[in-house]
């Protein structure tokens, strides 16, 4: 799933208080929150460099959560291919980021060598 | 040696490009320091105490001639400072201690105990040029810093040894594959370093890593792994906790998948102290290996998708088949064998090379070499752009092109045949790499230090000067025999002096430059027993007094030692009580403690 990419600017002030949507906290268990009526996750980067949502992401994919999965906080254009392919939706980015760079960015790598979220690793697709 | 394919090359090619974007927004103010900064450690760029440094992975310490040259190449024409910037860090240094400090060098690599090539003068804005130019012959710093999984480690002797089971370079390279960008795997709580063997002995310290590796063989003949998890250095030193005595060889990613995305979820990341695996390894005991477990079944019941294909493995070993060097018939063997033997008769010093840098060789008609960088003059592990280009021209003449970075901070020579060890000697002892020191006292493993590193509290090189300069005499070098002596310059542990027989840490009090000695340290060798922290003697010594420490504490050996014992095994056998006595009996200038 191709990652969408939202600029603060866009995103309501305060977010709709919605019984689908979720906000999943840095430290909550993704194997074992209950996803029943969810079609929206929001996953926190507190700093850029707490991977923790990544892992979340992939966890929530695996459980087979094909709603939206967006990358909210500390949110910058140098990650934004790890969130891809973690199985995240959207970004919204930090206000300083330059979402047409980030875009481009988005395509640098044809492929990879480990499976991710979005498909199986490269030894299986060779195969 | 793995042999890159099309796509192998264009990735380098693509995370070199990829670098030079980076560096590009950072130098127009569009990428902020703190947010380049992540992305340029994890190619292997450093900030120093002066001036950048760059460190290049060796995957599982293989090198070949070509890549050797390049890296020549960027000591010769990158690793220089301005002149300017020489004279402000010669003039900085020379106010540390009492008196002007050892001349700063530039135009060297450095080998690291983890098998990498550091540069310390490359300025940041000629960065990219360098990644391109490392990308020429399929060198990167990928994941050689950062908060990730870093470069792989392994056995010098890996397809080569005597005592292996299971060549584990195959398996290295497989897992280099699957840990090169990880998506999940970018921004752990802290570095991730995995080391792997094949052998009985243990040349790669695997108990002191995040994750360590033996592959081997059960009784069926079937392949699998040892896996041990939670080691580590620095400030906690822990030994790694077996996770699984015999994992199927071919789940390895999956199982190790688990290992990191429970560490990712739960380690600490409040503190950079207590962040490494090892802290949560000791926190959480069996719940995190509970934990562990649940997920790696959660992981087959999705397919598994990271079960590596027999065709996948069968690929890359196909890459590590024995290069063609020319087969030595017996008769040569004998005859080549009744030679060596002659000469080390009458030469002594070939004598005592043979018996330290040469090594047996799965192959009877063929040895391993190793070239010491562990000489007066030079610091442990530093070659000159000439050496390198020498090494080179050695590995191309007699090891079929390839050389390998070993965890002591020197260079292999992995195939070598038995009627060319003495053009070898010649050759080697012409460029200055045959001294004879290997596992001796002065084939010592040393940080960079106080010199170059911004996260030292004391030098390290001018200690590992002073102990090569006192140590000289080969003759009492051989008498001492094998003793592992690791000094680092702060207890981020580079030097690995938790692990040495004799170890050694730069502290910093009040400014001034301190050293912690310990003893007893083990990385897991046959010779030093199973891994474990050394024992600290007592209060801090001051710099001028960690020679005569040393000499102390080797007196107390030569002492003591009945015929034949090693000084790890004399340490062993009378306890620490005297060592610790003498040590702190040859305080001058620190104030004399009871010991």
């Amino acid at each position: 799933m191709a990652l969408t990419l939202i600029s603060k600017a866009d995103l309501p002030e305060a977010d709709a208080q919605d019984s689908s949507t979720l906000a999943l906290a840095n430290d909550a268990d993704a194997q074992t929150v209950a996803l029943d009526g969810i079609s929206h996750i929001t996953l926190n980067f507190p700093k850029f460099t707490d991977g923790r949502a990544f892992s979340q992401a992939y966890v929530l994919r695996r459980r087979g959560f094909t709603g939206e999965i967006q990358a909210r906080g500390d949110v910058l254009i140098d990650q934004l291919l790890q969130m891809q392919r973690s199985g995240f939706s959207s970004a919204v980015l930090r206000a300083d980021q330059d979402a047409a760079h980030g875009q481009k960015l988005l395509g640098h790598y044809s492929l990879f060598y480990q499976g991710d979220a979005m498909g199986a690793p490269r030894f299986l697709q060779a195969a | 040696m793995y042999q890159y394919t099309a796509f192998d090359r264009q990735f380098v090619h693509a995370r070199a490009a990829q670098y030079r974007d980076q560096l590009t927004r950072n130098q127009a103010g569009t990428l902020g320091d703190d947010e380049f900064r992540p992305l340029r450690l994890q190619n292997g760029w450093y900030v120093q105490r002066y001036a950048p440094m760059l460190r290049v992975a060796v995957p599982y310490g293989e090198l070949n001639s070509a890549q050797l040259r390049v890296l020549a190449q960027i000591a010769q024409d990158f690793d220089s400072p301005s002149p300017e910037l020489l004279a402000h860090a010669q003039s900085t240094q020379d106010q540390i201690g009492n008196g002007p400090a050892p001349k700063l060098t530039t135009n060297y690599g450095h080998f690291t105990t983890r098998h990498n090539v550091q540069f310390n003068w490359i300025p940041l804005d000629k960065s990219a040029d360098v990644m391109d130019l490392l990308a020429s012959v399929n060198l990167h710093g990928i994941q050689t810093s950062g908060n990730c999984i870093r470069n792989i480690t392994s056995d010098e002797r890996a397809g080569i040894a005597t005592d292996e089971a299971v060549d584990p370079r195959p398996y290295a390279e497989v897992l280099r594959q699957w840990s090169t960008l990880h998506p999940e795997f970018a921004y752990l709580p802290r570095k991730f370093k995995i080391a792997i063997t094949g052998s009985v002995e243990d040349r790669a310290a695997i108990a002191w890593h995040d994750v360590g590796l033996r592959v081997l063989r059960n009784a069926t003949g079937e392949v699998g792994f040892q896996v041990l998890v939670g080691g580590g250095m620095g400030r906690t030193p822990v030994i790694a906790s077996q996770a699984r005595p015999f994992l199927p060889w071919n789940q390895i990613i999956n199982y190790l998948e688990a290992v990191v995305r429970v560490y990712n979820g739960w380690g600490r990341r409040d503190n950079i102290y207590k962040a490494r695996i090892k802290i949560l390894v000791k926190a959480e005991g069996q719940r995190y290996f509970d934990e562990v477990e649940a997920e790696y079944q959660r992981i087959l019941a999705d397919g598994a998708k990271h079960t590596i294909p027999q065709a996948e493995l069968d690929r890359v070993s196909a890459c590590f088949v024995a290069p063609s060097v020319d087969a030595v018939p017996l008769a040569a063997q004998n005859a080549a064998e009744h030679a060596l033997s002659s000469l080390a008769q009458s030469a002594p010093e070939f004598g005592r090379w043979l018996a330290q840098n040469v090594a047996s060789h799965k192959n009877p008609g063929l040895r391993a070499v190793t070239l010491s960088f562990k000489r007066l003059g030079q610091a442990p592990g530093d070659a000159t752009a000439d050496q390198l280009r020498t090494s080179a021209d050695l590995a191309d003449r007699f090891s079929a092109g390839e050389a390998r970075v070993n965890h002591d901070q020197n260079l292999v020579l992995p195939w070598v045949r038995v009627d060319q060890l003495i053009d070898l000697w010649h050759a080697a002892k012409a460029a200055g790499l045959a001294r004879a020191n290997i596992h001796l006292l002065s084939d010592m493993i040393a940080c960079p230090g106080g010199d170059y590193c911004a996260l030292a509290n004391a030098r390290s090189l001018p200690l590992a000067a002073a102990i090569t300069e006192r140590y000289q005499d080969l003759d009492e070098l051989f008498d001492l025999g094998e003793i592992d002596l690791h000094i680092s310059g702060c207890i981020n542990s580079c030097g690995h002096h938790h692990s040495g027989h004799i170890g050694i840490l730069g502290v910093d009090k009040d400014g001034q430059e301190w050293y912690q000695v310990t003893l007893g340290g083990s990385d897991g060798s046959e010779l030093s027993g199973p891994a474990r922290a050394g024992k600290v003697v007592g209060p801090s010594f001051a710099a001028a007094e960690v020679v005569d420490v040393i000499e102390a504490v080797l007196d107390v050996y030569k002492d003591q030692r009945d015929a034949g014992e090693n000084f790890i095994d004399t340490l062993q056998r009378l306890g620490s009580d005297a060592f610790k006595a003498a040590a702190n009996g040859a305080r001058f200038a620190t104030a004399r403690v009871a010991a």
